[in-house]
């Protein structure tokens, strides 16, 4: 829900204000969901390294049960007491599981899981700012964090201690637990998804049961985030996770692999904050062409479907992102697109806004894409000569136009006859087209002159039908 | 239809009626996405030339084949075939629709497939029962045993259509699809289940509703993902409707009580969204029993946006209350919840609450208003977020008519004495739109007293809106307090202001005299405002001089022909030859309008 109401955005000056005044504020949200019963007080308990090891066991258990107890950060005054006594607990217990061998033995598990579960899982708070933009934004932090940072820390070292045994820990990391994780990444505390990251790759690559089911459930938060609500925080957590498994895919892919490059990663291309998570994407798409470059083809064909059609920005990137594909394409492959895709890029050089135009005619200082135009120039320049021709003559930005001329010295060199030929079809078209429009509008003249004598609509439109013909016949 | 079409068509005996059409037909296979979306917008029209039957056979087929194309064109697509029953030859041949439709109903983009199932479900009412058992359905089966999630979700919208037309035998199908689909593996599945829910349990028998939906709502409701529970919560008011009072405590409570618990806050949300659909679902003995405690839980949320869709609701919950104890629940259970809202941390639970508490006034009766709910209004009326004020301002009147103007001047006049000075523009002009209900009700005397200054005051605000309304404000004041009244108390007042140093304020002078002149009469306008107007056309402010131009055009009707004669038509023929382009426009305007020229 908005902090900035309906009735100060009708005056229109005070928005702006508001809006800093916003910002300076550091926003804190939590979510640490109405805890029943009132925090107790916490008493601290005898350090770990002071016990004898045969009551080691049972006093870190007790910690971890200190540790299930919530205490609310919105308020900044109470339980300051118990706040530091369980601080310095999950400090001690961070330090316990990542020095010590030996103390993670089967018991455990189920009360290490419980205090690690009963801390972080939570359903997030709604957001502060319904209009969040991440981009502009500060995020809205969480508010437990001194807390929360200490035990995905701990849940961490956890994972990371060389005893650690998936087999004993599935009991308790399953899919319930993995489905919860998830959700966290929606967090708007970039510190909290940094974390999840981490976590959720290694329980990635221990618990090869749960594989499957993690990669599934990623599609579907992408799934979702595209087709119903167009919003998630951790869109580039999870594809910085996907890109590391994507690199690991057994070759040939199997088909569930190759759906989700079609139907999630390339879709995602269409989100509107796809500046937050571009680089991921891209990577992604990138190792999945290296794996198997066959996909070459549908996968530019795809990103030409959704080709932004007036966000300037999110155009730069696609070029980008193709450049990058372009990087790793098999000539072969290349062969099957260059007409599609340079028909793009020819519109792509003629863009009125400079930054897409440079970035497209940037494509001409890559070694291997020249090398790729050259093999193929007999198609390409045919494609690209117009616009190249036309923005010569015609862009706004001095910097474009140095830059096209550059391109179209690089292209005669590879062909020269063909370039002369185009260059004077080009100017033949270019006077053809300015005699046709003048003997379209002196046709126009007689057609009205038509319209005059004939008295019958159907001859009227014979007239029309045969001037028409004509017309074609003539050029 | 193949490329040449178009000669062969025009062609053909000379009838270039159908060369159009031809073209349309081209442009299906345009390059430029804008003309084939032109193209197919005037589907129908190609339709029709082609005839029932080559539509069936050619024009079908073919746009079945171009279904990848841009989402823009398969939306387009997916509405027009919405209304081709009649094109294709009438009911007896609708059934050649569900091609294109069925593949439209499975692309990604969610507004093409649920155009495509809204067209489904349209023409599924022109299929015969035998069609719709031949067709539709397998259709129906089809899309819900697809593979990928996009054609199980649109499947979920069309059992319900199919379903009370068809034989027990299908019925038991559906139902079984329908199960099926609820407990998908797929969230994006289980949530168009969960929102069909409803609607499907609306064609049940209820036998079936009892035992197959009641099921299926306890599962989806404790679904593991919160945006499938909070879905359940809008079937629970459906299902509700639907059973005989007995039931509901075992079938329906649970549920319900859950999820006014839901650990998401999203559920609880939706919970305080739909409660008084919910309380008149599941009746009065529930409401009392279960809804109570509920919703003061609700209205005492940790999470603001919970407590604001519940102090929305806050009126239509106690009106809906039993009335043989509504007074004693509202005051012993509500009003100790909502009177902690008035102070909430939160400006949109405050201003949520500001909305609707002045209803209360209504149900309470005139002295639990004046002893409980002034107070409270009190204090929203001097809260600092000035959207909670203009709540509280824009419903005064439901209080007025239970306590009286008079109570309620005495105890909120100072309040709106403040307001009337808010820094927030808005504020203001919401308490001058009031002030002619108030002026009428408290009569001129009080008005005179408390009022009037107030009036007068915000004819020289700073912002226009609200000189324009206070002007507007006094021409009703003067219509229902009379001429008289007008000429001793308003217009020296604004007749005075004509020599005010500010030209703004002096404008003011004319647009009151414009809004004044009609109600005030022949004599007041000739005698009293007629010689300051004149006066004002020496002004050294052109935009003074045009307004005067304009103010006289305004009340030359009223006048009488000798003083438009011999008063009005000197000035306006002196400013119609003013140095200003502007002032000799509207100048000469007048002299036209009033024709003194």
């Amino acid at each position: 829900m908005s902090a900035i109401s309906a009735s100060e955005k009708v005056d229109g000056f005070t928005r702006k204000s508001m809006r800093k005044a916003q910002k300076q504020r550091k926003s804190q949200g939590s979510s640490q969901y109405r805890t029943h019963t009132a925090p107790v007080e916490l008493s601290p308990l005898p350090q770990l390294k002071d016990a004898p090891s045969t009551e080691q066991q049972e006093l870190f258990t007790q910690k971890l049960q200190q540790c299930c107890m919530l205490f609310d950060f919105l308020d900044s005054v109470t339980d300051l007491k118990s706040k530091e006594i369980k601080r310095a607990t999950l400090n001690e217990l961070v330090d316990y599981v990542s020095t010590n061998r030996g103390v993670l033995v089967e018991p455990a598990y189920p009360e290490i899981t419980n205090m690690i579960c009963t801390n972080i899982f939570r359903v997030l708070p709604p957001s502060d700012n319904p209009d969040f933009d991440p981009e502009e934004d500060e995020p809205t932090l969480e508010a437990a964090w001194p807390h929360i940072q200490l035990v995905y820390e701990f849940l961490l070292r956890f994972l990371e201690n060389p005893d650690f045994q998936p087999s004993i820990a599935k009991r308790y990391i399953d899919q319930k637990f993995v489905l919860q994780l998830l959700e966290l990444f929606d967090s708007e505390d970039p510190r909290e998804r940094d974390f999840l990251k981490t976590i959720l790759h290694r329980i990635y690559g221990k618990f090869l049961g749960l594989r499957a089911f993690i990669r599934k459930q990623i599609n579907n938060i992408f799934l979702r985030f595209i087709y119903e609500t167009e919003h998630f925080n951790g869109v580039a957590e999870l594809l910085e996770i996907l890109g590391s498994i994507i690199n690991g895919f057994a070759l040939p892919l199997k088909a569930e692999h190759k759906q989700f490059l079609m139907k999630v990663l390339i879709p995602l291309h269409t989100a509107k904050g796809l500046a937050l998570f571009h680089a991921q994407l891209a990577y992604c798409v990138v190792q999945f062409l290296e794996k198997d470059p066959t996909l070459t083809e549908p996968v530019i064909r795809g990103l030409l479907k959704f080709w932004p059609k007036t966000c300037s920005q999110k155009e730069v990137m696609f070029l980008g992102e193709i450049e990058e594909i372009l990087d790793v394409i098999e000539p072969t492959q290349f062969k099957k697109i260059q007409e599609p895709l340079f028909k793009q890029i020819s519109k792509c050089v003629t863009n009125p806004h400079f930054q897409v135009a440079e970035r497209a005619l940037y494509f001409w200082n890559n070694e291997y894409i020249l090398s790729l135009i050259e093999e193929n120039i007999d198609k390409i320049l045919p494609i690209m000569f117009g616009s190249l021709y036309r923005i010569s003559k015609e862009h706004w930005n001095p910097t474009i136009v140095a830059l096209v001329y550059n391109v179209l010295k690089t292209l005669m060199e590879m062909n020269c006859t063909l370039f002369d030929e185009l260059t004077s079809s080009y100017k033949a078209d270019r006077q053809r087209k300015r005699k046709k429009t003048s003997i379209i509008s002196s046709m126009a003249d007689n057609i009205s002159a038509c319209n005059n004598e004939c008295e019958f609509r159907g001859s009227r439109h014979l007239v029309l039908i045969i001037i028409i013909i004509w017309t074609f016949m003539l050029f | 239809l193949r490329e040449g079409e178009v000669s062969k068509m025009a062609g053909a005996d000379g009838d270039d009626s159908l060369y159009p059409i031809a073209v349309l037909i081209d442009e299906l296979r345009n390059e430029d996405v804008q003309l084939r979306l032109n193209s197919i917008k005037k589907l129908s029209t190609i339709a029709l030339a082609l005839g029932v039957e080559r539509t069936r056979t050619e024009l079908l087929p073919f746009l079945t084949d171009t279904i990848y194309d841009e989402d823009e064109v398969l939306l387009a697509l997916a509405e027009q075939l919405g209304n081709f029953t009649m094109l294709v030859g009438g009911p007896e041949y609708v059934h050649c629709l569900l091609p294109p439709l069925e593949s439209l109903a499975t692309v990604e983009e969610t507004v093409v497939r649920d155009k495509a199932v809204e067209s489904l479900r349209k023409i599924s009412q022109e299929h015969s029962p035998v069609d719709l058992e031949v067709h539709f359905e397998p259709l129906v089966k089809r899309l819900a045993s697809g593979d990928w999630f996009t054609s199980r979700t649109s499947a979920c919208g069309l059992f319900s259509v199919c379903y009370p037309r068809v034989s027990s035998t299908v019925k038991a199908e559906i139902r079984q699809h329908f199960r099926t689909l609820c407990s998908d593996d797929t969230p994006m599945v289980r949530r168009a289940a969960a929102s069909k829910l409803g609607e499907f349990a609306k064609v049940l028998e209820l036998e079936y509703v009892k035992s197959d939906i009641i099921s299926l709502f306890t599962a989806l409701a404790s679904d593991e993902q919160d945006s499938v529970r909070l879905l359940a919560v809008e079937a629970c008011v459906s299902i509700a409707t639907l059973l005989p009072q007995e039931d509901l405590e075992t079938l329906v409570m649970p549920t319900l009580r859950q999820a006014a618990e839901d650990k998401s806050w999203r559920v609880r949300y939706m919970v305080a969204d739909k409660f008084s659909e919910l309380q008149k679902a599941v009746g009065p003995e529930i409401t009392k029993n279960d809804l109570v405690p509920a919703f003061q839980n609700l209205l005492k949320d940790c999470e603001a946006e919970v407590r604001a869709a519940a102090a929305n609701k806050v009126k239509e919950f106690c009106e809906n209350l039993p009335e043989d104890n509504r007074e004693q629940i509202i005051m012993t259970h509500i009003l100790p919840c909502v009177k902690e809202l008035v102070s909430d941390t939160n400006q949109h639970v405050k201003s949520a609450l500001a909305s609707v508490i002045m209803g209360l006034s209504t149900i309470l009766g005139k002295d639990n208003t004046i002893e409980h709910l002034l107070p409270l209004f009190l204090a929203q009326l001097k809260d600092e977020c000035p959207e909670v004020r203009l709540n509280i301002i824009s419903n005064l009147d439901c209080v007025n008519e239970v306590i009286g103007i008079r109570q309620l001047s005495q105890s909120l006049l100072p309040a709106i004495v403040e307001l009337a000075e808010d820094a927030k523009w808005r504020v203001r002009l919401a308490i001058i739109e009031y002030m002619p209900l108030l002026a009428g009700q408290l009569g001129v005397e009080f008005f005179d007293e408390k009022l009037n200054t107030l009036c007068m005051a915000w004819l020289i605000d700073h912002v226009y809106a609200i000189r324009e309304a206070a002007t507007c404000n006094l021409m009703k004041l003067v219509e229902k307090f009379g001429a008289e009244w007008a000429q001793n108390t308003i217009v020296p007042k604004v007749l005075g202001m004509a020599n005010d140093p500010n030209y703004l304020h002096r404008m003011t002078t004319l647009f009151c005299i414009n809004a004044l002149s009609k109600a005030c009469g022949q004599e007041i306008t000739t005698k009293q405002m007629l010689p300051v107007v004149l006066k004002m056309s020496n002004d050294q402010v052109a935009n003074v001089r045009f307004n005067v131009a304009k103010s006289l055009q305004k009340i030359g009707p009223i006048l009488d022909s000798n003083a438009l004669q011999t008063e009005v038509k000197p000035v306006l023929e002196k400013l119609a030859s003013d140095t200003d382009m502007d002032v000799k426009y509207f100048a000469q305007e007048a002299i036209s309008v009033l024709a003194l020229a």
